[in-house]
């Protein structure tokens, strides 16, 4: 692609696909960037190329017919030069620059290696999904004890099952999707501990009946479970994990109605991996430092505001999926449709006849955001979740904060998670806050939505790299290294579409 | 009777100030919209230098606030400060540099700093690059973790009897004859009874000062520091380049960097900061970021291979003469300043607090004597032409 592009897309998981096929569709130029080796995101997350034939993955996805609709159709654009996908480069900044927008990214396909580009457009989609919700407790940091989303994409990335007998918590049914195909792969599943009481969902009786999907699905789901014996045990919880060089056993409660753990109730479980999820946190990253206003979302995440039709407070600047509010694939799929149609509506160009009218989207984005309300409601975080943990338990891995330190410092006058960082540096270590940053929210602000600290570099860089960025300016009359000599565009339009693997095959 | 005292900020500098006033016997309360140093101090990098200061009424401030900065450790605990007396180096690049730093460093030694040239600066730090000709080590410079040591500083003080409250200041209260202050006012409605204010809102200095009718002009100038992940210990020392002595006094409006790399107890290594005069403009600068680490690579090539885990900014706040106000204010009888550190208000605290103390007491306090910092004053910016606003 020679021309300059006319959107900067950044996320390749559902609503970045869809919102880059149909930008394309209207005839805009994209960039679309993503860290992973091949689309898909983490929903749609497949083995790598190679082993994509020996590795069955089929059962663990839904939508794969729009799916590979969405490769195709890139496919064509990045055939006919009009798509540059960067696959294997990590976004590290996003900044305003004159009338658009300057992507900062690490190209590390040639990892440990980093060469950093700048992707320029006049508008930027930030479609950068969610990632799973922890809640510490005694022994969450044992090796074996994973979240569910990570489980997940052990088994939808390479086939892997991370334990033999496996134990799943936390809320939301995310879970039942990951108990099923790890039953269906063989293993012995002992429980699946939903913190929250099915009866929960009856109170939203209108966004259940109009989502008669997710319903079929959640259906399959239980005839799989159903059929592998795997008992999914209501309003009960892992509340401990034990084990020396691994976790060995889990705790497991039956929680009274705050979620606090009923006495008596504690049995222990033999287990060789756990899976924990209590519900995703946005990756926002990305848009906060460009002073986009959040709003609250019925899970306690603050998320990016947007409009009917997908554009942040900052204009130019559009937001699909998770980062909007957790509410999965399909709704991410919609939202992306739509954000993209409003680019193509701000960019002047008319959205190609045969895409969905926008008041179709809408609706439909309306009526699977209702669904997503509902679910959040009747999976909330237990309001009693913190009397799981004892003062020594790590709420802070990296940094190895305890729950008594932030306890202490919340007694001392911190009121929010950054005070708490700041006094005891719980959240300043190498995920800054990712991993323990709701968690600490909940031990110190619950009530209010938790806002993540703003993190100016999105993911860690060399300083290498940043330097190099610095001594180099990356035009064709100073070239530093072959890479970084020419504008990343360029670099991208000399290799064929097949060079590096990343083609349409990728979505079969 | 006990003189009243409000503390308006509390960022390090309010909280010694309130520390010093309430170990003296006074009577302190200490207003902030926000908790203890939640504003510039939590975006410093806990600096306390004196290598980087030139004789004159900043470097005497500095001087008396290394020893008092040792004190309060002796008194607080240098852990709950995380005071670390490591030292400085500041390395030449070329030898022109040096012969400037060399000339720079021997009129500090005149004024009583402690200086030591070195040839071999491998020798102190055996990770920087290498063909660096000289530098000088100071073996003063230390190092605090500013929030930690507000939030010390703060609790000492309400050990002593100080309170604190979260609420915003308003304006004044003054008596019908003479204006003196006698409280203020919070803008939830409340009067805050007072003989004495002490301006300490830093950045905010310059509207806190208008509102109680004694205005001082203080301006933001914004600064990145970055954060890398964390190492076994590699850089011993604070150690920067000659040009950071220039940058400190500049009032260039663009931006500036010239790098200081430490090491920290949590093992990550801070590479600070940039100088640019934007307002209050927040938003990310990568040109600013990839300068800096350009110059922390420089002199530091290990580094090209370390990540940078964070970077933030904050507003260090300024007069146009780059030096502090700190003093009574003739305008408004009872207003004190204590504002305008720049980047050197972690550093500066502990003596500004004795002194701002020594004033409000008309003795010396803890080496503190008034007479001997009346370069602070705010009257030197009271030409006849300048009045106070309405």
């Amino acid at each position: 692609m020679n021309e300059p592009a006319d959107l900067v897309v950044v996320g390749a998981g559902p609503a970045g696909l869809a919102a880059t096929a149909t930008a394309l569709s209207g005839g805009l130029r994209v960039v679309l960037v993503d860290s992973g080796t091949t689309v898909g995101g983490q929903y749609w997350r497949h083995p790598p190329e190679h082993a994509r034939a020996a590795i069955a993955t089929g059962d663990l996805h839904h939508g794969l017919r729009t799916y590979r609709a969405l490769c195709r159709a890139l496919a064509a654009h990045r055939a006919a030069g009009r798509l540059d996908l960067l696959l294997g480069h990590h976004a590290w900044s996003a900044v305003r620059e004159g009338d658009g927008f300057a992507v900062h990214a690490v190209d590390r396909r040639d990892a440990p290696r980093e060469t950093t580009v700048v992707l320029r457009a006049p508008r930027l989609l930030v479609a950068t999904g969610a990632y799973d919700r922890q809640l510490p407790f005694p022994g969450w940091d044992l090796p074996g004890v994973l979240t569910a989303g990570g489980l997940q994409a052990l088994l939808k990335g390479g086939g892997v099952a991370a334990g033999s007998r496996v134990a799943l918590g936390g809320t939301g049914p995310f879970l039942l999707p990951v108990a099923a195909g790890l039953a269906a792969r063989g293993v012995e599943v002992v429980a699946v501990c939903e913190a929250a009481h099915p009866r929960a969902w009856l109170r939203h009786p209108v966004p259940l009946l109009r989502n008669p999907g997710k319903w079929a699905e959640g259906a399959g789901y239980a005839a799989t479970l159903a059929r592998h014996r795997v008992p999914v045990r209501p309003r009960t919880a892992i509340v401990a994990a034990e084990g020396g060089a691994r976790v060995s056993a889990v705790r497991i409660a039956s929680l009274a109605p705050d979620g606090s753990p009923r006495p008596g109730t504690e049995r222990r479980v033999e287990v060789d991996a756990v899976g924990v999820g209590w519900g995703f946190t946005p990756q926002l990253d990305l848009l906060v430092p460009l002073g986009c206003a959040l709003t609250e979302s019925a899970d306690g995440n603050a998320v990016a505001a947007v409009d009917a039709d997908q554009r942040t407070t900052v204009p130019g600047l559009y937001t699909a999926g998770e980062t909007c509010g957790v509410g999965g694939a399909a709704l991410a799929v919609n939202e992306g449709r739509l954000a993209a149609r409003s680019v193509l509506a701000d960019s002047g160009t008319d959205p190609a006849p045969a895409n969905r009218p926008p008041t179709a989207l809408r609706s439909a984005v309306a009526r699977q955001r209702a669904f997503a309300r509902a679910m959040a409601l009747a999976h909330p975080v237990p309001p009693a979740w913190p009397e799981w943990l004892t003062d020594g338990t790590v709420v802070c891995r990296c940094e190895e904060v305890t729950a008594g330190a932030v306890r202490a410092a919340r007694a001392d006058g911190a009121h929010d998670h950054r005070q708490v960082k700041q006094l005891t540096r719980a959240g300043m270590g190498w995920c800054q806050g990712r991993m323990c940053g709701p968690a600490v929210h909940c031990l110190t602000a619950r009530g209010r939505a938790y806002e993540p600290a703003e993190r100016l570099v999105a993911t860690p860089v060399t300083l290498g790299a940043l330097a190099d960025l610095d001594e180099g300016p990356q035009t064709p009359q100073t070239p530093q290294s072959p890479r970084a000599a020419q504008s990343p565009r360029a670099a991208q339009a000399q290799q064929a579409p097949t060079d590096n693997g990343h083609t349409d095959k990728e979505c079969s | 009777m006990t003189l009243k005292v409000v503390v308006v900020g509390a960022g390090v500098v309010g909280a010694a100030c309130a520390y010093h006033a309430a170990s003296a016997g006074l009577d302190v309360t200490v207003v902030d919209r926000g908790p203890v140093g939640a504003g510039t101090t939590s975006r410093g990098e806990g600096n306390v230098l004196l290598s980087d200061k030139e004789p004159g009424p900043e470097l005497a401030l500095a001087h008396l606030s290394r020893t008092l900065w040792d004190e309060a450790g002796r008194e607080l605990g240098p852990d709950s400060l995380e005071l670390e007396p490591k030292g400085g180096l500041v390395v030449a690049s070329t030898a022109e540099s040096l012969t400037a730093l060399g000339e720079f460093a021997a009129r500090q030694e005149a004024a009583g700093v402690r200086v030591e040239p070195v040839e071999s600066v491998r020798d102190l730090e055996p990770h920087l690059a290498p063909g660096i000709p000289g530098g000088i080590h100071y073996p003063q410079d230390a190092q605090v973790q500013p929030v930690l040591a507000a939030a010390a500083l703060l609790r000492a003080a309400v050990r002593h009897g100080a309170r604190f409250r979260t609420g915003e200041v308003s304006g004044a209260v003054t008596a019908r004859d003479g204006g003196r202050i006698t409280g203020v006012r919070t803008a939830a409605g409340d009067v805050l009874p007072a003989d004495a204010v002490v301006n300490a809102a830093g950045t905010w200095g310059g509207e806190v000062g208008r509102r109680l009718g004694a205005p001082v002009e203080v301006l933001p100038r914004r600064g990145f520091v970055l954060v890398t992940e964390p190492l076994p210990p590699m850089v011993r020392h604070k150690v920067y380049s000659a040009d950071y002595v220039a940058n400190v006094a500049s009032s260039d409006a663009g931006l500036e960097t010239s790098c200081v790399v430490e090491g920290t107890r949590g093992g990550t290594i801070l590479i600070g900061a940039s100088r640019e005069r934007v307002g209050f403009d927040t938003t990310m600068n990568t040109a600013v970021v990839a300068r800096l680490a350009a110059q922390a690579c420089r002199l530091f090539p290990f580094l090209r291979g370390v990540h940078l885990m964070r970077a933030y900014r904050g507003f260090r706040p300024y007069c146009p003469d780059h030096l502090p106000v700190v003093g009574p204010d003739p305008r408004v009888p009872g207003v004190v300043h204590a504002c305008g550190h720049e980047g050197a208000g972690i550093g500066l605290a502990p003596a500004t607090g004795a002194l701002v103390t020594a004033h409000l007491l008309g003795r010396p306090w803890r080496g503190a004597d008034p007479a001997a910092h009346t370069g602070l004053l705010p009257d030197r910016f009271l030409a006849p032409e300048v009045r106070p606003s309405e």
